[in-house]
């Protein structure tokens, strides 16, 4: 694994997390999100693993359980914004691969990929109760559906801050 | 004709979700204020008699579960909202959190009431973030009109919420992984050596319900057990949210009263099927749910008919798949599903669906052998009887059903001239 | 106590409420199959083996159901037979199939039920975990490939000793037993105690293997082997062999060391009394100078390795004393090579342990004289078994021999080193005749003795009472050291050990080490101190001469270079640059 440079502004936000948690060890999987969604990398680092393990007094092995269990915590870096395609039962049934072939053209990239200015990844994901505006893929916290071919390029763009 | 009622539903989309004003308007907390004056015992027998029963897909008697939990002492006692909704093809607690939230927070206050407890979460999955603040100040508002806080409405109970993320784990919708997780470990599903109602969260008390189940109460109580009653069939009473989806024009979540047909679900409400194509096999009740073919579309929809033909309500999803759709690849989507989620503790269900997606992957790609038809249903069964936690349970129930009611489909996918290893 | 009646198999039977169906079964003299369960550890209910139908049509297991009265049980149904057998093909079809090669072959759990379901290839798939084997440390070795996922590594990491290196991690296909961030454990804060190695019902834990190294030593005539056996080894390896825990099978020991060629056979327990003359010296005299106490016990690595991982503030507590594995090592490059008039180059050292942490201590770069390593080789009890076993020695039958000197000559103090309170009592045994300069009447110290996590004592050292405690298992050397750590501590002297029980509760030996069979070995040890001539330390004229001879005074200048060690606090990354450490390089020390 690369080596991340853990810098005092992170931790400051980090200790400022634990803070708002009262450092309570019992939330560590929430608070590990919100570390998360400070790390342009959208990923867990070892360095930051172990701080926080220290700090909740948690062992790292544990910490380590917590973060490869969960699919919305990252142990690899991804890009700034994670495209999540959904494959399950009633996306298949209403043709996610439409949907696939638009956002793998408009990102010129394939799916598990990330974008070379890391600015995208591409990845499927399992169901997240849109099957009502199926087929739908999110994009960080948001999600989309009853799509056409304009409409995603459109979301695309915003992302890119077009 | 359009079957769809409107008791558990009746205020989705009629007030600004963000309102708590509005909520009152439509008589928001009068069924707190009326549960205040029945006390627990009564709302326990009403609850039976309405024969509520877990709305998640357990099943389980909602009014002999707060029962359970009412008997046990305790200084600190949780309820839970089970609002993880990770089943494939449901999505009607998002319609519940999205449009009417304040009947959810009701439910649980009553719920907590009822039992005594003193402590609330609502765990909502990783994937309805951007539902997670609104449910917050839900809460807020509620908390400012004294229906949460210190001495609700003069009645000395004592009761607060707190909202709770999940982080993408499935199997966090099993009520002993849930609690795992609150505690701050991975959700991998807890060996009950003591029912939960005695030691759950924190090893204390705690009672599990699902978010409709708990928004199911208010309506109940308000508008009489009676009423409520006449809706449904002998043993399947009242109503049920389903989330009807996939192949059909009209998918989303609709209320309807158990009893009603399949046939009148899929054509009436979701105006049949898209692009005019046939109707070939449904789902029911999400991933973990039987398949059913065309054939069977008149049974009624409720807990007896649909037990009788292998099948359940589980979540309440319907999933609905058109010709197009060959049955061995459709399962292929769901094993992926299991396989993702699985929480690997346990032989059955981690090494079974390891195989499964082999052999299954091979029906997909017409490379079967004769064996791997008699192989896969072994190890299905094996999965079904010995794994640890209902999701290995019931994560063979469509390729099971699927063999049932589709078995040449299979046989089609065999190649004679191959042999198994 | 209410009781139940219940039926198993046709069977009537009546036992207490609460009893599991497992339990129960055993009553009417049937052993439901099981793999993950252990005695000693909380129920799991994982592998899903010892599944019973207890309704038609429905399965639950019997390590964790308890009997309900009127409970119409089926061990032997269709269903159940059925779906156990679909359960093992499922491992099986994740498992490599190399019984023959394997270190576990005719002792892993798994191999057992196999035979006792006639198991016979299965339609599945083999998919094997192809994940590498971590051999990067002298203690244990995992390899992953064979892991079942029982979990009984994991409680013994994270509960019985509080370490919690293991844990389980990723999901699905991918769940796996590791350490944080898949790591090696060379690179973790492991203490190598090998608690996980006795547990673990199949080939994935293991002890590293030596004997190669040993065998090699043995062939090569210029090497003058010599092997030295600890306390706990006398009363436990006969079990590889059939006989009972706790059986006395020291004599046969030194014999078959014999038939294998080694040179010498020396007592641990020797230097074990020499531990007792330099620790309990150095006891004193920091009660009377003012030194850090209380002072605690060093001879245990796996504790040694807690201490500088997780509470390096708290290193001067330690007893400077190396253990007795190791004043055994220095000795025999220094004092023993004289008086054979032997090059040390020319003398191997081997030592026999329950331990699998000795052959990390072994390997320490403190752990040398001179420029020789004190200790050349160690080898668990588990791997001499295997080379008696090799050798076609017929062990329970050969004729008992005793052992050379001068590292023969040994007291009742010395061998109970092997159990937990025996270093606290063998100490007490000679401080309190030393200070007091009167005999002991009863030199059986009952306090400090059994199997209570922690045990205390108050000793009265004329007019001084002086407190003193005991721990096993690093969970309790936790609470101790908490206390120290918050100055709450009013010990004078604390003996840790870092195993269950003591050394007699090792990594290293036989496998099937329950807390009954620890009870059964503890009382085989305390039964030889009792019938030893001689149970003092101070009394040993070996150990008298030793001073007279060479080492002059204990904590002397000479003791103080060869018997003594320093520590230093562990980090997660370790440099085992230095083993490749050359002899020749080190002669141009001193």
């Amino acid at each position: 694994m690369d080596k991340f440079k853990v810098d005092q502004e992170l931790i400051a936000k980090i200790d400022r997390i634990l803070e708002s948690y009262d450092y309570d060890d019992n939330s560590v999987v929430n608070i590990l999100l919100e570390i998360q969604s400070h790390i342009p990398e959208n990923y867990i680092p070892e360095e930051v693993a172990k701080y926080v393990g220290i700090e909740l007094g948690i062992p790292t092995s544990k910490v380590y359980d917590v973060i490869t269990f969960f699919s919305a915590i990252n142990d690899k870096p991804k890009g700034r914004h994670v495209v999540q395609l959904c494959k399950s039962s009633v996306c298949r049934l209403n043709k996610y691969q439409t949907i696939r072939d638009v956002l793998e053209e408009e990102l010129k990239i394939k799916m598990g990929e990330t974008t070379k200015d890391g600015q995208f990844t591409l990845q499927y994901s399992t169901c997240f109760g849109a099957c009502d505006i199926s087929p739908a893929f999110r994009i960080d916290d948001k999600v989309y559906g009853n799509l056409t071919k304009g409409k995603i390029k459109e979301i695309i763009n915003t992302y890119r801050g077009l | 004709m359009n079957r769809t009622v409107n008791i558990i539903s009746k205020n989705f989309k009629k007030y600004n979700p963000e309102s708590i004003e509005e909520y009152l308007e439509l008589g928001g907390f009068e069924a707190l204020k009326k549960a205040i004056e029945m006390g627990p015992q009564e709302i326990i027998s009403t609850l039976k008699t309405s024969g509520l029963k877990g709305r998640g897909g357990a099943a389980f008697s909602t009014g002999r579960k707060w029962e359970y939990s009412a008997n046990v002492k305790g200084d600190k006692k949780f309820i839970i909202c089970n609002a993880d909704e990770g089943e494939p093809a449901t999505f009607k607690d998002r319609y519940l959190l999205e449009y009417d939230p304040f009947k959810v927070i009701e439910g649980m206050i009553i719920a907590a009431y009822t039992t005594g407890s003193t402590d609330g979460y609502i765990y909502i999955r990783e994937e309805y973030k951007y539902l997670h603040n609104k449910v917050r100040k839900a809460i807020e508002l509620a908390e400012k009109h004294g229906f949460l806080g210190k001495n609700i409405l003069g009645s000395g109970l004592n009761f607060n919420i707190k909202v709770v993320s999940g982080a993408g784990a499935y199997v966090c919708g099993e009520s002993t992984a849930l609690i795992e997780s609150i505690e701050g470990k991975s959700g991998r599903p807890r060996l009950k050596l003591t029912r939960t109602s005695k030691q759950g969260l924190f090893g204390l008390p705690t009672l599990v319900n699902n978010v409709e189940t708990l928004a199911a109460v208010p309506p109940i109580l308000e508008m009489g057990v009676e009423e409520y009653i006449k809706y449904g069939t002998h043993t399947s009473k009242g109503t049920k949210l389903i989330s009807l989806c996939g192949n059909v024009n009209k998918p989303g979540a609709y209320e309807v009263p158990f009893g009603i047909t399949l046939r009148e679900i899929i054509y009436d409400i979701g105006g049949g099927i898209k692009d005019g194509k046939q109707l070939k096999f449904l789902q029911l009740g999400g991933a973990s749910g039987a398949i059913i073919p065309a054939k069977l579309i008149d049974i009624k929809y409720c807990y007896e008919d649909l037990e009788e033909h292998g099948a359940s309500v589980g979540s309440g999803a319907i999933l609905v798949a058109d010709e197009t759709n060959k049955v061995t690849h459709f399962l292929k989507s769901v094993q992926d599903f299991f396989i993702h989620e699985s929480c690997g503790k346990c032989t059955p269900c981690r090494e079974g669906n390891r195989q499964l997606t082999k052999i299954i992957n091979r029906f997909v790609t017409g490379n079967a052998s004769v064996e791997d038809l008699k192989t896969v249903e072994k190890f299905a069964n094996v999965m079904k009887y010995a794994s640890f936690c209902g999701l290995g349970q019931t994560a063979p129930t469509a390729l099971l059903t699927a063999i049932k009611y589709f078995p040449v489909e299979f046989y089609q996918q065999i190649d004679r001239i191959r042999k198994t290893s | 106590m209410k009781n139940c009646t219940i039926t198993i198999d046709n069977k009537e039977v009546t036992v207490p409420e609460g009893t599991s169906i497992l339990e129960a079964a055993k009553k009417v003299s049937i052993n439901i199959p099981t793999l993950c369960n252990h005695p000693d550890q909380t129920v799991k209910a994982n592998c899903r083996i010892c599944l019973v139908e207890t309704k038609p049509g429905k399965l639950e297991t019997a390590c964790s159901t308890k009997v309900r009265d009127g409970m119409t049980i089926n061990t032997v149904s269709k269903l159940v037979r059925d779906t156990q057998r679909g359960v093992l093909e499922l491992i099986l079809a994740n498992h490599p199939q190399d019984c023959l090669k394997c270190i576990r072959n005719g002792k892993c759990e798994l191999q057992k039920l196999c035979e006792m379901f006639h198991i016979s290839k299965s339609n599945l798939e083999d998919e094997i975990d192809a994940l590498e084997k971590d051999e990067s440390n002298p203690s244990i070795v995992r390899d992953h490939s064979k892991c079942i996922k029982c979990n009984r590594c994991i409680e013994v990491c994270q509960e019985v000793q509080g370490v919690s290196i293991l844990s389980h991690a990723h999901r699905s296909t991918k769940y796996c037993i590791t350490p944080a961030f898949e790591k090696k454990l060379v690179n973790t804060l492991c203490v190598f105690c090998g608690q996980c190695t006795s547990v673990c019902p199949v080939g994935a834990l293991y002890e590293k293997d030596d004997t190669e190294k040993v065998w090699n030593a043995l062939y090569n005539d210029n090497l003058h082997v010599i092997v030295q056996i600890a306390p706990a080894v006398r009363v436990s390896i006969g079990e590889e062999f059939g006989a009972k825990p706790g059986t006395k099978v020291t004599g046969k020991v030194v014999a078959a060391l014999r038939r294998l060629g080694f040179d010498k056979v020396f007592d641990t327990d020797f230097t074990a009394d020499l531990t007792i003359m330099e620790e309990g010296h150095e006891l004193l005299d920091r009660i009377n100078r003012g030194g850090t106490l209380p002072m605690i016990t060093s001879c245990s690595p796996g504790w040694i390795n807690y201490i500088e991982g997780f509470y390096p503030q708290l290193l001067d507590h330690l007893s400077s004393c190396k253990s007795p594995q190791q004043m055994f090592g220095a000795l025999s490059k220094t004092y023993y090579a004289k008086k054979l008039d032997l090059d040390p180059s020319q003398i191997f050292t081997v030592s026999i342990m329950p331990c699998t942490a000795k052959k990390y201590e072994a390997e320490r770069k403190e752990m040398s004289s001179y420029g020789y390593r004190d200790v050349d080789a160690v080898l668990t009890t588990r791997e001499l078994a295997r080379m008696i076993k090799s050798a076609s020695i017929d062990f329970l039958n050969i004729e008992e021999e005793n052992f050379d000197e001068p590292f023969g000559i040994t007291t009742g103090a010395g061998v109970i080193f092997g159990v937990t309170g025996g270093v606290m009592e063998a100490a007490l045994r000679t401080v309190y005749e030393v200070v007091t300069e009167h005999e002991l009447e009863n030199l059986d110290f009952m306090d400090v003795r059994g199997l209570e996590g922690i045990k205390e004592a108050t000793v009265d050292l004329n007019g001084t009472p002086i407190k003193v405690a005991v721990a096993h298992g690093l969970s309790n050397a936790k609470k101790i050291l908490n206390q120290i750590n918050e100055g709450k501590s009013d010990y004078t002297f604390i003996e840790v050990m870092c195993c269950p029980g003591g050394c007699i509760g090792g990594g290293g030996q036989p496998i099937g080490s329950t807390m009954k069979v620890r009870e059964e070995r503890i009382k085989g040890i305390y039964d030889v101190d009792k019938v030893m001539p001689l149970r003092k330390s101070h009394e040993n004229p070996a150990v008298k001469e030793l001073y007279e001879e060479f080492l002059g005074q204990p904590l002397g200048k000479i003791s103080h270079k060869l018997l003594h060690t320093t520590y230093s606090p562990r980090s997660e990354k370790i440099d085992f640059d230095y083993l490749q450490w050359n002899n020749e390089i080190a002669l141009t020390e001193e």
